[in-house]
């Protein structure tokens, strides 16, 4: 079964990298961008046929390790 | 006292804090692979600065859940001395030792110049041979030093007095640190995490001692 974990920074945490690629796209003209946050993807091939186990395990791998609920928030996909 | 240095691949700052180390305490410190986990006859564990594990994930994150870190937390349920430095903070951080993370400097550059801290306080083991208020000056070396921690966390940290070191003039912030905090300690003040190095400012040779009395307050713990 296959977890996909999306990693962002809390909001209110300072993003320098979003606002740069930001910055970036308003040079090439794309004007009408507001917000940009830039976070990481995780994708995670289990050895576990239930989805709802498959959720669990992930969702414990995101607080244990891939997501430092400090500053991040995650969101785990399965399938 | 006796010291050890904790090794993680990707670190690179264990011989300069074994010099600083060795100049203050006589001898030289263990230096302890992280697949190692005895720490039997250490007072003082240090955690250098570098990229362990590449930073890969976030920095210090990997090294955290390293085999010597059950040691490390045993280490510290005793009372023990830790001392961590840039990635070392980081890595301090990421295994709970330590509240709050290291955020990317906020202008997103590396940063490596000197800065001033100010010691907030002086009557702890890693700062007594400072006076409280004194400004030194430290080399630092970063690409993700700024301070990061919730208001209440850090209304917590100041009131309980365990800020150790700020940003000072006139260098000032350079990396966008919440309230201008540089180094923190634990509520039992035996665990130092600081992002600057006063390990490379103890020979006069390279321009300064300002370093050194951290090492020597150490040594005299």
């Amino acid at each position: 079964m296959k977890a996909t974990v999306t990693v962002m920074l809390r909001p209110g945490v300072l993003d320098p990298q979003g606002r740069a690629i930001a910055q970036a796209l308003h040079a090439l003209g794309f004007t009408g961008v507001a917000e940009v946050r830039a976070g990481k993807v995780i994708e995670l091939d289990l050895d576990e046929a239930d989805p709802t186990r498959a959720r669990a395990q992930a969702e414990e791998m995101a607080r244990r390790l891939l997501a430092n609920t400090v500053i991040e928030s995650f969101r785990v996909e399965i399938g | 006292m006796n010291a050890a240095i904790m090794l993680f691949p990707g670190i690179n700052r264990e011989r300069d804090m074994a010099i600083a180390l060795t100049r203050s305490f006589g001898r030289p410190p263990r230096m302890i692979w992280h697949r190692e986990a005895d720490l039997t006859g250490i007072d003082v564990v240090v955690i250098p600065g570098g990229f362990s594990y590449g930073d890969y994930l976030r920095c210090g994150a990997m090294a955290a859940h390293s085999p010597c870190m059950a040691a490390i937390r045993a280490h510290a349920v005793r009372g023990g001395y830790i001392l961590g430095v840039c990635n070392g903070f980081q890595i301090l951080t990421e295994a709970g030792l330590l509240p709050g993370a290291l955020l990317r400097n906020a202008n997103l550059r590396f940063i490596a110049r000197d800065c001033c801290l100010r010691v907030e306080r002086g009557d702890t083991v890693f700062t007594s041979h400072y006076q409280r208020g004194q400004v030194f000056r430290a080399p630092m070396a970063h690409g993700d030093g700024n301070y990061f921690a919730d208001p209440a966390t850090l209304d917590r940290l100041e009131g309980e007095g365990l800020v150790a070191f700020r940003y000072a003039p006139p260098v000032g912030n350079p990396n966008g640190s919440a309230r201008d905090i540089a180094g923190i300690l634990s509520p039992n003040l035996r665990v130092l995490g600081l992002m600057p190095h006063p390990e490379d400012l103890v020979d006069p040779l390279l321009g300064g001692e300002d370093g050194k009395p951290l090492f020597d307050s150490l040594a005299a713990a």
